[in-house]
Parts: structure tokens; C-alpha cells; sequence
């Protein structure tokens, strides 16, 4: 690819005023040319989901980026009111819906468990990316290609011991190589549990 | 009369030409009122023998500042300033009249002399200080902070050192005094004169015991006894009886006035009628002080200055280093870090208008000989004179140099944030009000109806008395601090003409209206409204929802059905607002707005009726299952694969 892709990046954290790692997160990437970056319990603190907008936003842009908290395994309700809603019959799947088609889909996301807990020994028995499974699908019917989790796992301690301003140079870099890089490899990327440390592996040599 | 007339204009001119001037060169108005003087009476000499008549009147005006003063000091205030207050301000005084003391001594005058000295070029100036801080958009730093706690403990100390003065009588000048009085010249009538001691404290006791328990139990009934006739000039006329009535009550036991009225401020700081009491008043202590800085200047002798030009000068230049210098080494003490250490050393180095009021005083108390008297008011005077020097030093040299030494990233204390102003405390206002404090916004909430006021402080909800659509009271209660003005008043002509005068005179503020019905909204965003809500509309849809639930819809589809309506209200206001400015200069509605509006009814109930024909309604979009056989692709792909 040539030309810059555009990011959307839709990012869900009910209660923003106690965020330390989403917050600067969000504030990063706004700061990005290239990347939308939209505060959904913001713009849509009722739940009022506006359709055609969110369908717009998809329409303008190559890579959807999802960004909360993991919530009981899974996203904050109001993404997943969002994906509900927009992501219609005849817009994003069915045998007219192709608006989705060849774009690019991911998760951001924090938790709070440490990663050693998330594996069938862990008291999380599961992984991380057997978790995100139905986003995966979803994103999947609707024909795009999904890139496996950009994770920040124990979270809640990040501050503390000082991980964040690196989790941060990452986040941005991964945002960049997403807008730039001109190729992607996405069969070596489906087989890993999260992109963190292999950015140069899916991304190519431009890490 | 007519000679009168005509010294009233000259006094007037001089001031209405000279303040403006200053304060467009940023010397602040006590410079312009100084320099007035200056021109009128020793330079041209319009003015003569009267300026020292007058300035025994114009003293009233340091009287009602104390007043206001007072207003300004609830008590939970200045218990949470009391570290500041105690520690920076109190030291302050002490070390400074200590330094000055010894300075004088060295120089040769009497312990008591060098005492009084030492008291008048403690104090800062007040006027020109927190202008200029909140000029420049410093008064919610910490240096700025700190500099209005010192000016607060020397507007304080005022009172003690105005008793403690006449203590300090110089014997030899007293005795003129004494002469002149057993003539008849000059004698004072008081009631306590021929008391006992133990009688005079227990007068003294009397009357102070008066001033606070009168003040805070029948003052009330007596402003609400005036409100409720709603006349303005008669809620002046009360507010001024009551600061005359107290002034002379303390002087017919002896005591300062001063002290008296601050006491009244102090107590009615709390009350509902605060606001109306200080924009009442305020006009009256500026003109009053005005005139007594003018009768300053004007007594200022020229030959004295050029006679001993070096004296005058090296003095000043010393006023200015030690006061930096005390206040330097203080901040320095309560660790306060860069530029709030120089702000606060710097803002606070000249001597203020508070030294013209205590000259004056200890000279008519013969506590300083009058040539002495003389020379320190060139010095005051000088050292007002470089504030605004000093202003620009810290803003041009220190400022940058230490934004280029500073790197670390943490930011400054974030500014505090401003109250938010209520317009009106009935229905509308009281749900705002208690919103905002609930979540700990500080609120003041405006209110012309006396009765409304009282029944919301029985629950415990304050709100002030006043008109809000009077601009000075609005800046009493603190529009030129707010972050935005809630205007929650329902009689709609008031409304505009608040929003309208707010607009024209604080163009940034953020204002959120309350509208009668759709062109009261229209024509509140036309006047730059930000957020505009009728009264009713929310109210309406609510119910409505309610009734839906109520006639059997599912609650959840009542709410869609709600949020349609409210969504599709809200797409159709920018066309029909365009139409209504387009129209609304001939008056009546016209046909095209007329056709909008039709055109937005018809699609609600498009909107709300959809769903029985057709599954894509715009109240019920989304949650819709896709068609019962749409896997049928997917399930045959599935299979070939």
C-alpha cells in the first residue's frame, strides 16, 4: 500500500477520571496525524449510538482500532452496544454487506490480571486471544483482517512501577507502523497472543 | 453653593483625566488619584487651604473599605488561609516594621517616632496590587495567593495599629495638642469622656457587644423590611446608615471607626444580602478614597522633594530592597519554590495607601512631627510609583530566566476553578445549584426575591440577595473570577437583558440559558448563548415517555421512541434556526419557517411509526436480527470448503 491508511479509533472506559494507563493512551494517539481518535462514553454518554455517523467514520477509515479495559473478559458495554448497532445487516455482513471488506481490525486493551494468569493453569484458565474470540468473529463475518491484542496486562500496577512511558513509545510506534508500514503480514501475525513484541515480525523490516 | 459647585468639579476633572490615564500606562488608580492631587494643588493650584478639610471627610472612605473588607472575610475563609495568613502575614508586619524601626533609629529619631515609622512602611498596597495580579491573570498562583494573604493581615493589622498609635504620642507635640483643645480648638465629644475606667471598658464592651449581636439578628429583618419595597435608592440608603450609624457609635465611645465597621463586615459576611450591601456601597468608598488620595497628592510639597531629592530617593530605593528583601527571605522560610517566590517578593515591595491613612492618623494623633510626616508620604508616594517597574522586571527578566533554568515536566498547581454563577434560585436554579455543589462545584446564586432567599436557607441552600441584571452586583458576586453564568431567571426580558450585558461587558464568559419557548431559545443562542434548554422540553418528553410505558409499550421502547424525538428535534435545529434569524426582522413567523416546521412534525411521526410497516424505524434502528435465512450463503460456503 502506497498511501497512508487512516485509523479509527474507538476507545470505551467508563470511568476515564480513574484512568493511568488508557487516559495517556488515548491522549497519544490524539496527537497522531493519521488517527481519529473518538472517546465513545463521551460522545455518547446515554448510549444514544448515533448509526449513520459510526457507520461514516467506518466508510473514512482503513483501520479499526478498539481501545478499553477488559470488563469481565470482554469490553465495556457501551463497544459492545456500539459493535450491537453499527455493525448492521446489509452494512457490515449479509450478502450486500461489504462496507467492511479488506479493512483492518484490532484490540487495544488493559487488564488487570498479570499475564501468567491467563493461560489454563491460571486462575483466568483461558488466554487472552481464546477470550477476544467473538470480536475476532465479529470482525471476521464482516470480511476484515484482525490483528492479534496490543496487551497491557496488571495494569492497575503500571504506574507504580514506572511501565508506562514504555508502553506508551510502544503504543505510538504501533500506531504508526499501522498508518505506514506498507505491508503487513497477517498469517504470521494470527498465530501470536499478543502484537507487543513482534512488531517487526508483522510489520516487516520498517520496526 | 456655587464656589462649592465649582471645587467639586475641579476635584472631579482632575480625577475623571489622570485615572484612566494611569491606568492605561498600568500605574494603577491610586497613582492616577495621586497625581491629580499632584496637578491641582502644587503644581497649577487650583486647590488650596480646603484639601485637608476635605481629607478628614475622605477618611470616611478607609472607613467603608474596612466595611468591605469585613464582607469579604467569611469565616471559613480565612480559617482555611490561616497558615498563609498567621505565618507570611503576620511575619511579614513584624519583621518589616522591625527592620524599618531599627532603620530609623540608626538614623537618628526616637523609639517612638522610628515604632510609628516603622508600623506605615509595613504596609503594601493593597489597590494597586491585587489590580495588577489580576490583571495579568496571577492571583491564582501560589505567589499570588500568598500575596493577597499578606495584603489581607495588613488590612487587618490596620485596626490594632490604629489603636496603638495615639499610645505612641510624642510628648512634646502633644502638649500644642492639649493647648489647642483647653481653647476649645479641637475637642472630640464622647460619651465616655468623664467615665471611670471600669465604666468606659464596660461601655466599650456595650458597644462592640451591640455592633455584632445588632448585626447579626436585626440586621436582617431591617434589609428585608427594605428589600421587600423594592427601591433601590432605599437599599443604598440603609446600607449607608448602617456603616454611618456604626462609625458613630464607636466614636461616641471613643473607639476607631474603622475597627467598628470591620466588625459589622465580619458579621454580615454570611448574610444573604452581602452582595447587594457591597455593590451599594463600593461606589461610595471608591470616590470617598479617591478624593483622600487626591487630597495626598495635592498636600505633597514639591520643595521638599527637590530640597533633599538624594534623601527622598536613597529612602525610597531602601523601602523598596527591604520590603523585597523580608518577603524574599520568608517565602524562602515556607519553602516556596521560582517564581512565586519573586512574585510574591517583588508585587508586595512598595509601601501603600494604607501608609497615607496611618501618616495622616499619626500626625493628627502628634505621634510623628508633620515634617517627617512629609518627607515619608514622597517616599510612599515614589515607591507606588515603581510597582508597575517592578512588575515588569519580574515579568521581562526573572520570569523567562527561570522558565529556562525549569525542566521537569510535572506543571504548575492547575489553576482553581471558577465558581459558576446562578442566576435565579426558584424551580429552575435550585435543581442546577444542587447539581453542581453535589459534585463540589462552588456556586453563588443571585436571587430579587426575598422570600424565595429565605425559605432556600432553611434548607440550607445560601443564595444572595440582589438583582442580577445589575451589572455591579453581578461583579460583586464575582463574574470577573466565574468560569460560566447560569441564567435560570424566568421572566424573559430580564433574562436577555442579563445575557446582553453580560455579553457586551465579559465577551468570554460562558453563559447556559433557560428559554421560555422556541424563539426565546432562538433569540438567547442569537446573543451568543452557548447552551440554551426549554424550560419545558425535557419535562414534556419525559412524560410522554412515561405515558407510553403507562399505556403498555416496554419501557426500553418508550426510551428509544424518546431518544428519536429528542435526536430528530435536535437535527432540524440548525435549518430552523437559519430561517428564524432570516425572518425574525419582520416580525410574525414566515411561510418557510412555518414549512420547517410542519416538515420536523412530520418527521417525528414518521420516525415513531415506522416500525409497524417497514423493521427499519429510526426509534428502534439496530437490534435487529438479521433475515431468518441469512446464513444460508455463509452455511453453503462453510460446506464447500
Amino acid at each position: 500500500m502506497s498511501q497512508q491508511r487512516n485509523i479509527l479509533l474507538l476507545f470505551a472506559h467508563p470511568s476515564m477520571e480513574r484512568s493511568e494507563v488508557n487516559r495517556p493512551m488515548f491522549e497519544r494517539a490524539l496527537q497522531i496525524p493519521g488517527v481519529t481518535a473518538i472517546d465513545l462514553y463521551a460522545q455518547y454518554p446515554t448510549y444514544d449510538i448515533d448509526i449513520d455517523l459510526e457507520q461514516q467514520r467506518l466508510l473514512a477509515h482503513d483501520v479499526v482500532l478498539f481501545m478499553f479495559p477488559l470488563y469481565w473478559y470482554s469490553t465495556p458495554s457501551l463497544l459492545k452496544e456500539w459493535m450491537d448497532l453499527v455493525l448492521e445487516y446489509g452494512f457490515a455482513y449479509g450478502p450486500e454487506g461489504h462496507a467492511l471488506h479488506g479493512k483492518i481490525a484490532m484490540c487495544a486493551l488493559t487488564a488487570g490480571g498479570a499475564e501468567l494468569a491467563y493461560r489454563a493453569e491460571g486462575y483466568n484458565h483461558y488466554p487472552l486471544p481464546e477470550l477476544l474470540r467473538p470480536i475476532q468473529q465479529a470482525f471476521t463475518m464482516c470480511g476484515m483482517h484482525y490483528l492479534p491484542p496490543f496487551a497491557l496486562f496488571q495494569a492497575r500496577t503500571a504506574r507504580k512501577e514506572g511501565r508506562i512511558s514504555e508502553h506508551l513509545a510502544l503504543w505510538q510506534q504501533l500506531l504508526e507502523l499501522l498508518r505506514d508500514s506498507p505491508s503487513i503480514d497477517f498469517s504470521a501475525a494470527a498465530a501470536l497472543p499478543k502484537i507487543n513484541d513482534s512488531l517487526p515480525t508483522v510489520f516487516g523490516g520498517q520496526a | 453653593m456655587t464656589s462649592y459647585l465649582l471645587q467639586a468639579f475641579v476635584y472631579l476633572c482632575a480625577a475623571v483625566i489622570a485615572v484612566p490615564l494611569a491606568k492605561r500606562f498600568g500605574l494603577g488608580s491610586v497613582l492616577g488619584y495621586l497625581v491629580a492631587g499632584m496637578v491641582i494643588g502644587p503644581l497649577i493650584g487650583l486647590v488650596g487651604d480646603e484639601t485637608e478639610t476635605l481629607q478628614h471627610f475622605a477618611e470616611f472612605g478607609v472607613v467603608m473599605m474596612l466595611f468591605l473588607v469585613g464582607l469579604e472575610l467569611q469565616p471559613k475563609m480565612l480559617w482555611a488561609m490561616r497558615g498563609r495568613l498567621l505565618g507570611l502575614g503576620g511575619l511579614q508586619v513584624l519583621l518589616t516594621t522591625v527592620a524599618f524601626a531599627l532603620l530609623a533609629l540608626a538614623l537618628g529619631q526616637s523609639w517612638r517616632v522610628a515604632l510609628v515609622i516603622g508600623l506605615i512602611l509595613s504596609m503594601s498596597s493593597t489597590a494597586i496590587v491585587l489590580q495588577t495580579l489580576n490583571e495579568k491573570g496571577l492571583s491564582k498562583t501560589e505567589g499570588g495567593r500568598d500575596a493577597f494573604s499578606v495584603l489581607l493581615f495588613q488590612d487587618i493589622a490596620v485596626i490594632p495599629m490604629l489603636a496603638l498609635i495615639p499610645l505612641l504620642q510624642l510628648p512634646e507635640l502633644a502638649s500644642v495638642v492639649l493647648a489647642e483643645e483647653a481653647a476649645g480648638v479641637a475637642h472630640h465629644p464622647t460619651l465616655v469622656s468623664g467615665l471611670p475606667g471600669w465604666a468606659y471598658a464596660a461601655v466599650v464592651m456595650a458597644a462592640i457587644a451591640a455592633v455584632i449581636i445588632g448585626g447579626h439578628y436585626f440586621s436582617r429583618p431591617l434589609f428585608r423590611f427594605v428589600a421587600k419595597a423594592g427601591m433601590r435608592e432605599i437599599f443604598t440608603a440603609a446600607s449607608l446608615a448602617l456603616v454611618i450609624g456604626i462609625a458613630a457609635l464607636m466614636g461616641l465611645v471613643g473607639l476607631s471607626a474603622a475597627l467598628g465597621t470591620f466588625l459589622a463586615g465580619v458579621v454580615l459576611a454570611d448574610s444573604e444580602f452581602r452582595h447587594e450591601l457591597e455593590s451599594n456601597i463600593e461606589p461610595f468608598k471608591g470616590l470617598l478614597l479617591g478624593l483622600f488620595f487626591i487630597t495626598v497628592g495635592a498636600g505633597i510639597q514639591f520643595e521638599l522633594l527637590w530640597s533633599q531629592l538624594g534623601a527622598v530617593l536613597g529612602l525610597t530605593l531602601a523601602v523598596i530592597l527591604i520590603k523585597a528583601g523580608v518577603l524574599l527571605g520568608l517565602s524562602l522560610f515556607m519553602q516556596r519554590r521560582g517564581a512565586n517566590r519573586w512574585l510574591l517578593g517583588l508585587s508586595l515591595a512598595q509601601a501603600g495607601e494604607f501608609g497615607f491613612v496611618l501618616l495622616a492618623f499619626s500626625v493628627q494623633n502628634s505621634a510623628l512631627p508633620d515634617a517627617t510626616a512629609q518627607l515619608l508620604s514622597l517616599v510612599v508616594a515614589l515607591s507606588m510609583l515603581a510597582t508597575p517597574g517592578l512588575f515588569i522586571l519580574f515579568d521581562k527578566v526573572i520570569l523567562p530566566r527561570l522558565q529556562q533554568r525549569r525542566n521537569d515536566p510535572q506543571a504548575d498547581n492547575i489553576d482553581e476553578q471558577g465558581a459558576v454563577l446562578i442566576a435565579g434560585s426558584g424551580r429552575f436554579g435550585q435543581i442546577i445549584n444542587r447539581m453542581l455543589v453535589a459534585n463540589g462545584v462552588t456556586t453563588t446564586v443571585l436571587d430579587h426575591d426575598v422570600q424565595r432567599i429565605e425559605d432556600m436557607r432553611t434548607v440550607n441552600i445560601k443564595s444572595y440577595f440582589g438583582d442580577a441584571t445589575r451589572l455591579d452586583l453581578l461583579e460583586t458576586a464575582g463574574i470577573g473570577q466565574a468560569a460560566m453564568l447560569v441564567v435560570a431567571i424566568d421572566d424573559r426580558q430580564r433574562a436577555k437583558r442579563l445575557v446582553e450585558q453580560v455579553r457586551e461587558h465579559y465577551p468570554n464568559l460562558p453563559i447556559m440559558a433557560r428559554a421560555y419557548d422556541r424563539g426565546d431559545a432562538y433569540e438567547l443562542q442569537r446573543q451568543g448563548v452557548r447552551y440554551v434548554v426549554k424550560e419545558t422540553y425535557h419535562s414534556a418528553l419525559d412524560m410522554a415517555r412515561e405515558a407510553l410505558v403507562a399505556l403498555g409499550f416496554h419501557p426500553f421502547k418508550a426510551e428509544q421512541c424518546r431518544a428519536a424525538f429528542d435526536r430528530i428535534e435536535e437535527q432540524r435545529q440548525p435549518a430552523l434556526y437559519q430561517s428564524w434569524l432570516n425572518t425574525s426582522a419582520e416580525k410574525g413567523i414566515s411561510a418557510s419557517y412555518r414549512q420547517l416546521f410542519i416538515e420536523l412534525g412530520e418527521a417525528l411521526k414518521q420516525a415513531m411509526q415506522q416500525d409497524r410497516s417497514d423493521r427499519h424505524s429510526d426509534s428502534e434502528r439496530g437490534w435487529t436480527p438479521p433475515p431468518r435465512n441469512y446464513d444460508a450463503k455463509l452455511k453453503q460456503d462453510a460446506e464447500n470448503q
